[in-house]
Formats: structure tokens, sequence, C-alpha cells
């Protein structure tokens, strides 16, 4: 099997800062991870490999420093990366982005799965898996917690806000996956060095991919950020005092005086 | 990277379960495996035997960041790493390597090393452990305290006397089995610190060792031992610095939040020089250690480097966790704070793989041997 990962470095920190005037993310002075959610797609496709042969190659586009996060899944089994950097693609939106990744992939080769993280910490949009998989025409499944693969298809089990939901897809296809899919495995120390002595990071700028130029990068984003600003917080939670009773009474009646129940 | 990668471990899978470990004077039997797999025990071993082939600062690297979260676990892969494994892979013939090191190195296996005796502490030279000749076997027999992982361990280094005559050039070095008929576990003991690590008794009984277990020559045992714990040493003190900064840590973070007289007490005088020293000290603790370790990879002779690295840090340790406590009032001294635990567990890095007098007896015999 070839499974492609497309991963995403961000800022780990809760208290991101946003530059006032273009309003995206300063990025300076701030540690660098990769998104969490995209190692539980490396570790799925990791699980994979391991179990049916194969490789996982992984993907990012972003700054030159975006190295360190392919380092990282490299040292953690990861076959071979794709780092998509080049001036021409900075300020990208969710479709820039998606479109971008779809274009390398396509020049990358023939595969049977993407597995794409939920979404990353930094910006909490969820888009870029769904719209690669409409690049590429794939069937995708999102919110993966659970898969199979059966007979050249993958079964896979999504979270509903109520539910669990199960969808066979004929491969290749795309899937989003969610942390409770498993627990991504730590770099090895052998890993480690093997990233560093044996294991490629290709480079490719935009022309290496063929991606059209209008509609890569800051110019080919149609979402703009017009304003960005830290919502109040929130008032303070009350206590409630008294025996379980008293108190499960009280909530009760707060909640029913709000019409909430 | 490889730093990272520790932190990393040890924020996850360590730093939950330390206190609870050093409550319950429990082996970390899991993660011991988990470090194994991952190629921590075994960082310093040539990849062709199973190791990680990385040079002793990488080691150090990693032994400090699991050292901040956990002395005990750190001493115990110190002990695998410098003690075992490196004596093994410098000093052991093919066989024993291709035997032994790679179990060690991947964690399948556990180490330990065994010198000390009741009569044998910083006179370590002065063996009562017997190892006779007959036929193809050494037959040992003796008692040996204090050794870190004992009852736990798969393979042990013994040093044992060959030639009682010769005193400390009669001594030889034995890989054993633990499960040879005539080893056995005797008494635990029970610790102020690092209590999740165990010290074991030993007790050899008409022990057979087939010659090829012989590690190095017959009667060299002592300078084996002695390089060993040259190594053991940088790593003792990797594990105080991280002892050190852990409880510094705190400390800084707790005096930001505690307030006094209506404001943090970060912003008394008293508290930050304790807060500037720490910081100092700490620092040049982590030149020690390093260039230690640089010395190790670069030097054959690193003996002043680890005892001057092993006695700065330890004492240091000591004194970050006793000012980390201070900085702490009363909470600090009870168990709901882990600048306690830091206090308890950084005081046997000053005794340990030779106490701090016995560090100074070799600096001030380096130094009066270089300047003449």
């Amino acid at each position: 099997m070839r499974i492609i990962v497309p991963i995403k470095q961000v800022p780990n920190t809760n208290d991101v800062r946003i530059d006032s005037k273009t309003g995206t993310l300063i990025r300076e002075g701030v540690e660098s991870i990769v998104n969490p959610e995209d190692l539980n797609a490396v570790e799925a496709g990791l699980g994979l490999r391991d179990k049916l042969g194969g490789e996982v190659v992984v993907v990012s586009m972003g700054p030159p420093q975006t190295e360190e996060a392919l380092r990282e899944v490299l040292a953690m089994g990861v076959d071979e990366a794709y780092l998509l950097t080049d001036r021409a693609l900075a300020g990208a939106d969710t479709l820039a982005t998606a479109y971008s990744l779809s274009r390398a992939i396509r020049k990358i080769g023939e595969f049977d799965l993407v597995i794409c993280g939920r979404q990353a910490i930094d910006g909490d949009t969820a888009q870029v898996g769904p719209q690669l998989a409409e690049f590429l025409k794939l069937p995708q499944v999102t919110y993966v917690r659970k898969l199979e693969i059966d007979d050249g298809s993958v079964v896979a089990e999504r979270v509903l806000e109520n539910g669990y939901e199960v969808i066979k897809a004929s491969l290749p296809a795309l899937l989003t996956v969610t942390k409770e899919m498993n627990k991504p495995r730590y770099p090895t120390m052998s890993g480690i060095r093997l990233s560093f002595t044996e294991k490629r990071i290709h480079r490719w700028k935009a022309e290496d991919f063929e991606a059209e130029p209008w509609r890569i990068g800051l110019d080919g984003s149609p979402t703009w950020v017009k304003r960005t600003f830290s919502p109040p917080p929130k008032a303070p939670g009350q206590v409630l005092q008294g025996t379980a009773r008293e108190v499960g009474r009280e909530v009760v009646r707060r909640l029913t005086e709000k019409n909430l129940i | 990277m490889i730093q990272e990668a520790a932190r990393d471990f040890a924020q996850k899978e360590i730093a939950p379960v330390a206190a609870q470990l050093d409550e319950e004077e429990k082996f970390p039997t899991d993660i011991v495996k988990k470090l194994g797999q991952l190629g921590f025990m075994g960082m310093t071993i040539p990849v062709e035997y199973g190791g990680a082939g990385y040079d002793t600062l990488s080691y150090i690297l990693a032994l400090v960041e699991i050292a901040k979260k956990c002395a005990s676990t750190a001493i115990i892969m110190s002990v695998n790493n410098s003690l075992v494994c490196s004596p093994l892979c410098e000093f052991g013939s093919d066989q024993l390597k291709k035997k032994y090191l790679p179990p060690l190195a991947q964690g399948q296996k556990l180490g330990a090393f065994s010198l000390t005796e009741p009569n044998a502490g910083s006179d370590a030279g002065n063996q009562q452990t017997t190892a006779v000749l007959d036929g193809n076997d050494y037959v040992l027999n003796g008692t040996k305290i204090f050794v870190t992982s004992g009852n736990v361990a798969d393979y042990i280094i013994i040093l044992a006397a060959t030639d009682k005559s010769k005193g400390a050039k009669g001594i030889t070095g034995f890989m054993v089995e633990a499960g040879w008929k005539g080893f056995k576990v005797g008494s635990l003991e029970h610790k102020l610190g690092i209590r999740a690590s165990s010290t074991a008794e030993l007790v050899l009984t008409d022990l057979r060792v087939p010659k090829e277990n012989v590690l190095g020559n017959v009667n060299e045992g002592f300078r084996i031992a002695l390089k060993a714990l040259d190594g053991g040493r940088i790593g003792v003190a990797g594990q105080a610095l991280g002892i050190a900064e852990a409880a510094f840590e705190t400390a800084v973070r707790y005096s930001k939040q505690r307030q006094q007289f209506g404001k943090p007490i970060s912003e008394f005088q008293a508290v930050q020089w304790m807060i500037a020293d720490m910081a100092t000290n700490i620092d040049a603790a982590r030149l020690l250690v390093y260039k230690a370790a640089m010395a190790k990879d670069t030097q054959k002779y690193f003996s002043k480097e680890a005892a001057m690295a092993k006695l700065f840090a330890s004492e240091l340790a000591t004194k970050c966790a006793s000012d980390a406590i201070q900085i702490h009032g009363g909470y600090g001294y009870t168990r709901d704070y882990p600048v306690e635990r830091n206090y308890r567990d950084a005081r046997i890095t000053q005794i340990y793989e030779g106490t701090s007098e016995v560090q100074k007896m070799v600096i001030a015999s380096s130094a009066l041997r270089e300047i003449v």
C-alpha cells in the first residue's frame, strides 16, 4: 500500500499571536510542532504499512523550517518526505493550500490512500482534507476514528455528534482522522539517525509540481482575513453549595428557567 | 531532536506517574521497557551491536530530560548505559559483545554493575568476594551490596578478587546471568530517595562463571571498573543536573504565583538572589557536564572532567532542591509538591559512584600530577 499523509507544522502554544496588520499568525519566537491530529494520521498510515506492507509518504507545505516537522515524522518511521516551499506559496488560504497539495500529490504518483488529520490547532478550519479530496476526485470519509482495509476498499467508522457511522469507500480514497484514532508512536533513536542519514526530504518549488501561478499563495486565495480579535473572556461560573439533592434541584430549576431543558 | 524526543517521552510517560512510583517504591518496569524499545538504553553502543550509535553528549542530553521527571528512572538508564553497556563494549570479547549487547542496548534485558561490598565502598579495591578457577569455570563466593537494579537485572557485571595477594591489581570483572545457580538476590534497601530504583544485596554461593565470561583480562577488573565509573559519573552528573533544573523551574513558577505581603514572592530580593544563584550555577554545571561528555568521546582519560562534573552537579542538585523547598515554604516540605522528592533524590548523587570526597581525591591527584 502506498499511503500519502499531508501534515502541517503549527505553533505549539495556546496563546497564538496574530499580526494585526495582515491578520496572519506570528511564527517567530514560538516553538513549532507537528499538528497533533496529523500525527494521528501518520500513525494510522504507519500502522497500515506495518500490517500490509508498502510505504508512507509525507508531504507538507510551509517555510523552510517545516523540515523539522518532516524529520520528526521520518524518525517515527515514515519512508519519504516532500517539502513544498516557495515564496509564491506563502499566504495561502485553505483552497490554495489544498490545490497546491493536490498538484504535488499527483506529481508524487500512484497511491491507495490519503490520510489527513481532522484539523490544525492553529486555524481549526478542517477544510483542507475535504478540499483536497475534491481536487483529487477521491471519495472522502471525514472524522474517522477506526479503519480497516477490505479487498480494495476502506471501511471507516466516523464520529458524529450523536453516534458513529460506518462507511465503505473504494480505494483510492481520502480520510481525515481524529485523535481518538490511535496513540502516535514516539520517534526512536535509530529513527532519528536514519532521518538524517538515509531518508530524503525532497524540496519542491511551485514549478516543480506544475502548479498554476494564479491558483497558489496569497493571489490564489479567495478568502481574506478582514479582522482578528480575541473574544471577551467568559464570565466566571458559579459554584452551588448544598447537598447533592439541593444542588441538583437548583441546577434543574435554573436550566428550566432558561428553557434549556 | 534527541533531546526533544526524550523530553516528550518523559513529559507524557514518566511525569504523570513519577510521584506515585516514588511513594510506592515501585520499579518502573513498563517505562524501562519502552525506553529500551525507543533506543535510550544503549545510546552510545554501535549500531552493529544493537545500540543507537550516538556520542556521549547526545546520551547525556537525553538522560537529563529523563532525570528532570524521575531521578529513579534516570539512574536505571544511566547504569545500563554507562556501567554495563559501555564497559562491555569497550572491554568485552567479541563473543560477549555479540551475546549480551544487543538485548541490553534494546531494552529486552536489563543490566547491573556490582562492585561495592560491606567493606569495599570508597575503598573499592578491598574486595572480599573471591573468584577461583576450577576447570573451565571461575567459582565466585561473596556478598555484594547496594547494587542498582540488582534484583531485576538479567545480566550483571560482578567484580571479584582473583588474586588477593595483588590487592586492587588482583580483581577481575565477570559477566554473570541472573538465572545461574548460586546467584541469589538478598535484601532490598529502603531509601531516602530514588525510591523507584531498586537497590539490592547479591549473595554469591559457588556461582560458576564460564571462563569466556571474563570481562577484559584476568586481574584487569579494577581498571575496567574505574573506567566504567568515570563514565557512570558523567551519567550521575547528568542526573543531578536534571534534578537541579527540575527544582529550579518548579521554584521559579511557584514564586511568580505565590503572593505574600500583597505581591508575588518573586518580587522580593531574597527570592531573586536564590533564583539568580540557581540559574548561574545550573548553567555552570551544564557546561561541566557537557565538557565531560565530550571528553569521554575525544580523550583517552577523562577521570578529572567526570569527577568535576559529578562533584559540582551533585552538590548543586542538593542545594537547588533545598532552596526550591525554601522558596515553597511549608508547602515545599509536603509531598504535594515535587521539590520534596527532588531534595530526597538529589542527596544520593553526592554519594554513589564515588562520594564527593572521592571526586575531590580524583581531581586533586590529577591537578597535583599535571602541575609540576
